[in-house]
């Protein structure tokens, strides 16, 4: 198990989220010697080495993304998404939170890298503390330098706001969020245009991770070759995932790629209570398949998750254990995107309305057996038809706990009752 | 309209000059104070901001923490995500609702608190997690209803 943090220093140092304390632990050095030593282009070839991958869940190569901004004069934005809302996920709240002076001067060294001249925190409305965190942190920053004209005597200068969402999943998607940011609904866009050339204001747009953002300061103080020393050729570096549901020490954990699924819910997270088995690990948040006890040795890289059937993600892995109802656990998730479909697209809309209606229905002993294919054929109207990723998202569980748990939800409807005596209350009022 | 309110509106606009960003900040700042936002409050926002009432409505009625109803002094949101629910929120709902005499979504007859559920409030380390008025509290055991109740809060 790692001992020492790099992107959860605030497990380390107490305080760290004041700027001094921060400054004493080597805070902003990372700024100093990039300003120093870097190029903005070496920069993003360092970023490129590195092999760093959006950590916000779709695992795309940073430095290639940085790569897409057009050379056309015009002024570029770096926007950092912590709009942090998928089910089982929580790292980006306690890097907000408990260290916001790392992800300042990540976004500082983002935004030489890439040129931009402005810089945009999307804070999760719910966050209020990460919210007050991160204004007072900007301000610090502005007040020794590091913000502003002329940061630390370069030619280089870099505004930076802090901007409210307002309780909306869907802002984490970074089209939503830019019309979210831009004061509208938010819906998401149609792309292409990408960000990278049509994004926040019509102008070239950079959106990343709190996470990924939060790598840049260690990648710059320790290199490339660092960051390439953990994990595989194709998922390097660290990466935190947050575990929650039935294990003992619930929290974040900052890992190497590649690290087993069993030694996280095992060491890191301190096993299963006494007595309990695994029946399923959601690995990457709440929009990924199952991955069943069998898979447990699965190694948490981007590939390997892929080979076995889900998805690394965001991380957020929600472990259940043989006490948790499949059904009742399909149902919780599915009506997360209920809640969260912005209603754009009908088969989203009424998908995920149709699918939570009949999943508790069966969970609560009122279930038919026709209701099984009904689910299934309610998700293939909702797969691919949907002009953004959450109706996709709302399959991912479902699909796989049908696939694996078919048994489970058949008991449901045979003996007019959950098996397990599992009470969920009720969303829709049977 | 209060008199302060187009100070904010003014100073919003500095600190988001383009497109309608100065809009959700001074919606924010206004609700912190009024607790919600009335009809005649987006009217004048709109005004501020030189928008359409009906834009300024569209906005406000996509994001669940802009209230468009009057909410009590404490708004108790309880996470009902997957890992809260594991962890009993659905319970901790009931007894609330219980202690409170409301269900979901209404606000005590005394103006004292308002009852919401939450999606994933992105701490499921603390499960079940609740806040008040946008504070974590949490763990908050089924149990301990009535202490997050009188749990000390800033506005």
């Amino acid at each position: 198990m790692n001992t020492k943090h790099y992107l959860l220093r605030n497990r380390d140092v107490s305080h760290i989220d004041q700027i001094d304390v921060y400054e004493a632990n080597e805070g902003y050095a990372a700024l100093r010697q990039a300003l120093k030593d870097y190029q903005p282009d070496e920069l993003v070839a360092m970023v490129k080495k590195s092999g760093l991958r959006g950590r916000g869940g779709a695992g795309f190569p940073t430095g290639m993304k940085w790569g897409f901004l057009p050379n056309d004069g015009r002024s570029r934005y770096l926007v950092v998404n912590s709009d942090e809302a998928e089910p089982g996920t929580f790292k980006d709240r306690e890097l907000i939170e408990e260290n916001p002076h790392q992800l300042v001067e990540g976004i500082i060294i983002s935004s030489y890298a890439t040129r931009a001249s402005e810089a945009y925190i999307y804070c999760r409305g719910e966050f209020r503390r990460g919210a007050e965190q991160l204004r007072r942190a900007v301000q610090e920053a502005y007040d020794h330098g590091y913000l502003g004209k002329n940061i630390l005597g370069t030619e280089f200068s870099l505004d930076l706001k802090v901007y409210r969402g307002a309780g909306a999943y869907i802002c984490g998607e970074e089209s939503a969020l830019l019309e979210s940011l831009e004061g509208k609904r938010g819906n998401p866009r149609l792309k292409p245009p990408f960000p990278a050339v049509a994004g926040l204001y019509g102008g070239p747009t950079v959106v990343n991770n709190v996470e990924t953002i939060c790598n840049l300061p260690p990648l710059v103080t320790y290199g490339p070759e660092w960051y390439t020393s953990m994990g595989t050729e194709k998922s390097p570096g660290l990466k935190i995932m947050s575990v929650s549901g039935r294990v003992r020490r619930p929290g974040n954990y900052e890992i190497p790629l590649a690290t087993p699924l069993r030694t996280l819910i095992e060491e890191y997270a301190g096993g299963l209570l006494p007595g309990r088995t695994v029946k399923a690990v959601i690995p990457g948040g709440s929009s990924v398949p199952l991955l069943m006890p069998d898979q447990l040795d699965t190694p948490l890289d981007y590939e390997s998750v892929m080979k076995a059937g889900s998805m690394l993600g965001s991380g957020g892995c929600i472990v259940l254990d043989d006490q948790v109802c499949i059904v009742g656990a399909t149902a919780r998730l599915v009506k997360f995107y209920r809640e969260e479909s912005c209603g754009k697209c009908t088969p989203c809309r009424e998908g995920t309305y149709w699918m939570t209606d009949v999943l508790e229905r069966i969970e609560h002993g009122m279930g038919q057996n026709s209701d099984l294919d009904l689910l299934s054929d309610v998700a293939d109207n909702i797969a691919g038809k949907c002009f953004c990723p959450l109706g996709d998202a709302s399959l991912g569980v479902l699909v796989s706990a049908l696939k694996h748990f078919r048994h489970e939800f058949e008991a449901h409807v045979a003996g007019h009752e959950c098996p397990m005596g599992a009470r969920l209350y009720d969303t829709v009022n049977h | 309209m209060k008199p302060e309110w187009q100070v904010w509106a003014k100073e919003a606009k500095e600190e988001f000059p383009r497109a309608n960003s100065a809009l959700m900040p001074l919606l924010h700042r206004i609700q912190l104070e009024e607790g919600w936002l009335s009809d005649a409050t987006i009217a004048d926002v709109a005004q501020l901001m030189g928008l359409p009432v009906q834009y300024v409505e569209s906005v406000v009625s996509f994001y669940s923490l802009f209230h468009q109803e009057p909410v009590g002094k404490k708004v108790v949101h309880v996470c009902v995500g997957l890992s809260c629910a594991l962890a009993g929120s659905d319970e901790l709902m009931h007894q609330l609702e219980q202690q409170l005499g409301v269900k979901e979504g209404q606000t005590t007859a005394d103006g004292a608190y308002t009852l919401l559920e939450a999606e994933c409030l992105a701490a499921c380390d603390k499960a079940p997690v609740a806040q008040v008025n946008l504070r974590y509290v949490g763990p908050v055991a089924p149990e301990d209803a009535a202490r997050l109740l009188s749990e000390e809060v800033s506005s």
